[in-house]
């Protein structure tokens, strides 16, 4: 099941499938967000926005835009 | 016997505790300036590290990598592509965070494509146990070509070593640890062949950044190799991914992590500082006591410095013989040396607290909290550290600007944070709210003046937003959202990266803008003191015709002659405009005198009465304002009409030099100083006009 970065659950895994680099600042790239990397959705701001995520082992916060253009497969035993 | 002399580059991304290993090799044998031409710090040290040889340690900027977003990390490039630059390293070295060294070794094999001697520090070495990690470092520094020093930088362990492997240096290797050329093979067997002489990496980087180089011109490139933004966007995203996979099969062998031995505190506290609610409620506590701290705590020295400098001023008029040089140092120079050394106390607090909620890790987790709602008035969460720290200067604040992506968040950011109360207000604010609003408590708890001080300090961040969301509305900029925040994980601050960072930013402001104050004091003193003209001159002698000579003749005189003096001739020449805002001619000096920083305003009416009344030296200026008539009303000039449209004006105006430079410095252009200029001063005489007409 392929989704967005941002419809994950809190606390849920998943693997980074490729995305659109035009939207993803190269920065991102270099912290460990690349495809086939696992990333788990950590904490939500008020409001749905941003995004406090683990990827990689590094611990960063994104906006939902930017989340929005990441998609990411959840493995199965992570399926709700 | 000579001392040899070795550079050595300090490299690492940010929150690796790359200040701290600085901190450990040179102690406080350091010295921050400024890179030529921009405004990015630059701090170096001196480490002895044997008899005969000492190092010369550069700390650069904090970078995630090579490839240059910001001023800080152009710095970084600039500085490793050009070999005849005075500081290019000999040694580099590349702290990184344990808990971290996947991310942070990107960086590393950036810097060994360079092919400069490098040394790796894997720092918090003493995290492992507490995290279950375990390496291999024989095979680590077989891999990533290299020396490693486990260094734990809180605890001082490993620095002896490091220093060992420094001195050395000549046998480290230099070759790269990966071949990250085979992205495409062909392009770089054809720039090889263009350029013999030049290292491959370094080719690279002039092609994709967008930096200053010394001694390669991008111009000299064949038109063969630039290749669209996309398609080197492209290559970079391959080049990372390459260095990611190599980064990972070594550290699959060498780097060994036992989950059930790892403990989690981080998840702990992020539940509550980041709650939805209790998140706010504990950012707005830290918020109330740091402005207890400059506010109360903080007065305490004040008034002590304020006093010593008053009593300083009388006894040095005792011992001096009286004459023209005494006057200049108990009028000028004294009284100028107080004003700036006064701000000391608050400047300390708030780099105190500062450093603090930077140094814990917290200061990400409030960035995360508030982003969505300044994202409304066109700010970026990470515009909280600038206004927070604008309460003391807007010096420094507008300097830690540069961390935001975003260049409209980030302009706009820089254009309104001197709307907050700087430290600078706060005296002018002390004394106009001393003389208008009695000193009552309501409530049994709420003092009357200190509510008005909070009042002061809410107008000035409500115009911060205002202004915030009109610029956001107005300023037509295009630029991507680009938002990425580490969350770096929670530590116990340490005292000594505290102590000097508190130390650095005092002294900084001090003779930063101490230089300003000082020499503008000395400038009112002369102009007060002299005058065109025989009115000036022969003030004693034409008021001798006209009135008696009783005790109140000497005053008389001086008054006449501060009327007369070039000073009081500018102040008589800018009346009719400001006198419908409630101002006569000597606030109007004051006005003038503090254009260039807001300060100088109690300054120069403490110059413009003690010279006035100089029988009656340590008198408080409060008392000496109060009794101050207004000639043409023949009230008493400081009522309430008068003293809002005082506070409103220096809330809202833009009286302040350094803060107009570093605007230029920052935004590289005179276009947005200017703006701020006209925009603020221009709102702060319409508002202070409405005030005293609807007051008086």
């Amino acid at each position: 099941m392929e989704i967005n970065l941002a419809q994950l659950q809190i606390g849920q895994k998943g693997i980074i499938q490729d995305f659109d680099i035009d939207l993803v600042p190269l920065k991102l790239l270099e912290m460990g967000c690349l495809p086939g990397n696992e990333v788990q959705l950590l904490q939500v701001a008020p409001f749905g926005d941003p995004l406090y995520l683990n990827v990689n082992d590094s611990h960063l916060a994104i906006r939902l835009e930017t989340a929005l253009a990441i998609m990411v497969e959840i493995p199965n035993e992570e399926k709700l | 016997m000579k001392v040899g002399n070795i550079n050595i580059a300090l490299i690492g991304n940010p929150n690796v505790g790359k200040t701290s290993v600085f901190n450990q090799l040179t102690g406080l044998n350091q010295q921050v300036g400024n890179y030529p031409g921009i405004t990015v710090e630059k701090k170096t040290g001196v480490c002895k590290l044997a008899s005969n040889l000492k190092a010369t340690i550069l700390d650069l900027p904090g970078t995630y990598s090579l490839n240059a977003s910001s001023l800080d990390e152009n710095v970084v490039i600039e500085l490793l592509l050009n070999k005849n630059d005075k500081d290019y390293p000999d040694v580099a070295i590349v702290v990184t965070d344990v808990e971290n060294l996947k991310r942070n070794l990107l960086l590393f094999t950036q810097i060994k494509d360079l092919e400069i001697p490098t040394i790796l520090v894997i720092n918090m070495a003493d995290r492992m146990s507490y995290k279950g990690i375990s390496l291999d470092i024989p095979y680590l520094e077989k891999m990533l070509k290299t020396k490693i020093a486990l260094v734990s930088s809180r605890k001082g362990e490993g620095i002896e070593e490091l220093k060992n492997l420094i001195v050395n240096f000549r046998s480290l290797p230099t070759e790269p640890c990966l071949n990250a050329s085979e992205i495409d093979v062909e392009y770089f067997n054809n720039l090889r062949k263009a350029f013999p002489t030049q290292s491959l990496y370094k080719l690279w980087l002039v092609i994709t950044q967008d930096v200053n180089f010394v001694n390669l011109d991008r111009k000299e490139l064949p038109s063969s190799f630039t290749r669209s933004k996309d398609q080197l966007k492209r290559l970079q995203h391959k080049e990372t991914i390459k260095r990611y996979q190599f980064i990972n099969d070594v550290l699959k062998v060498g780097q060994t992590i036992d989950i059930n031995s790892a403990k989690d505190i981080r998840s702990k506290f992020d539940r509550i500082l980041m709650h939805k609610v209790w998140g706010y409620v504990i950012f707005f506590f830290i918020l109330m006591l740091i402005f207890q701290a400059i506010f109360d705590w903080a007065s305490v020295p004040m008034d002590f410095i304020d006093n010593a400098f008053v009593s300083l001023a009388s006894l040095v008029e005792g011992i001096l013989p009286a004459g023209v040089l005494t006057n200049l140092i108990v009028q000028g120079i004294i009284p100028g040396i107080g004003g700036i050394v006064i701000f000391i106390p608050q400047i300390a607090f708030l780099s105190l607290f500062i450093s603090l909620l930077e140094e814990s890790g917290y200061m990400s987790r409030v960035v995360f909290l508030m982003d969505k709602s300044m994202r409304k008035f066109g700010l970026s969460g990470k515009s909280v550290v600038p206004l927070m720290s604008g309460t003391a200067c807007a010096i420094p604040a507008i300097m830690a600007t540069r961390n935001i992506e975003n260049w409209k968040e980030r302009l706009i950011t820089i254009l309104v944070t001197p709307f907050t109360t700087c430290s600078a207000r706060l005296p002018v604010y002390a004394i106009i709210i001393a003389l208008i609003i009695p000193n009552q408590r309501i409530f049994w708890v709420f003092n009357l003046q200190g509510f008005a001080l909070m009042a002061m300090y809410l107008i000035g961040f409500l115009m911060a937003l205002i202004s915030a969301l009109i610029l956001h509305k107005t300023l037509k900029i295009d630029s991507k959202s680009y938002f990425v925040v580490e969350m770096p994980n929670y530590k116990m601050p340490m005292f000594k990266n505290v102590a000097i960072n508190v130390v650095e930013k005092t002294k900084s402001f001090v003779f930063g803008a101490g230089k300003i104050i000082m020499a503008l004091s000395v400038i009112l003193w002369f102009l007060a003191s002299y005058g065109p003209g025989e009115k000036f001159e022969k003030a004693e002698e034409i008021l001798a015709s006209q009135l008696p000579k009783d005790e109140h003749f000497d005053a008389k005189v001086a008054s006449y002659k501060l009327e007369n003096s070039y000073i009081g001739r500018i102040g008589k020449s800018i009346e009719p405009v400001i006198s419908p805002l409630g101002y006569d001619w000597k606030i109007g000096i004051a006005i003038v005198s503090s254009f260039a920083a807001r300060e100088v305003f109690v300054g120069t009416l403490a110059t413009i009465y003690s010279i006035e009344d100089s029988e009656n030296q340590d008198a408080t200026i409060k008392n000496k304002l109060s009794e101050e008539i207004n000639p043409l009303t023949g009230e008493k000039l400081f009522n309430p009409a008068t003293g809002i449209s005082l506070l409103l004006f220096y809330a809202f105006a833009m009286q302040c030099i350094s803060t107009l430079a570093i605007t230029k410095k920052e935004t590289n252009s005179w276009k947005w100083p200017v703006v701020q200029l006209v925009f603020m001063s221009g709102f702060a005489y319409v508002v202070a006009f409405i005030a005293y007409q609807l007051l008086k």
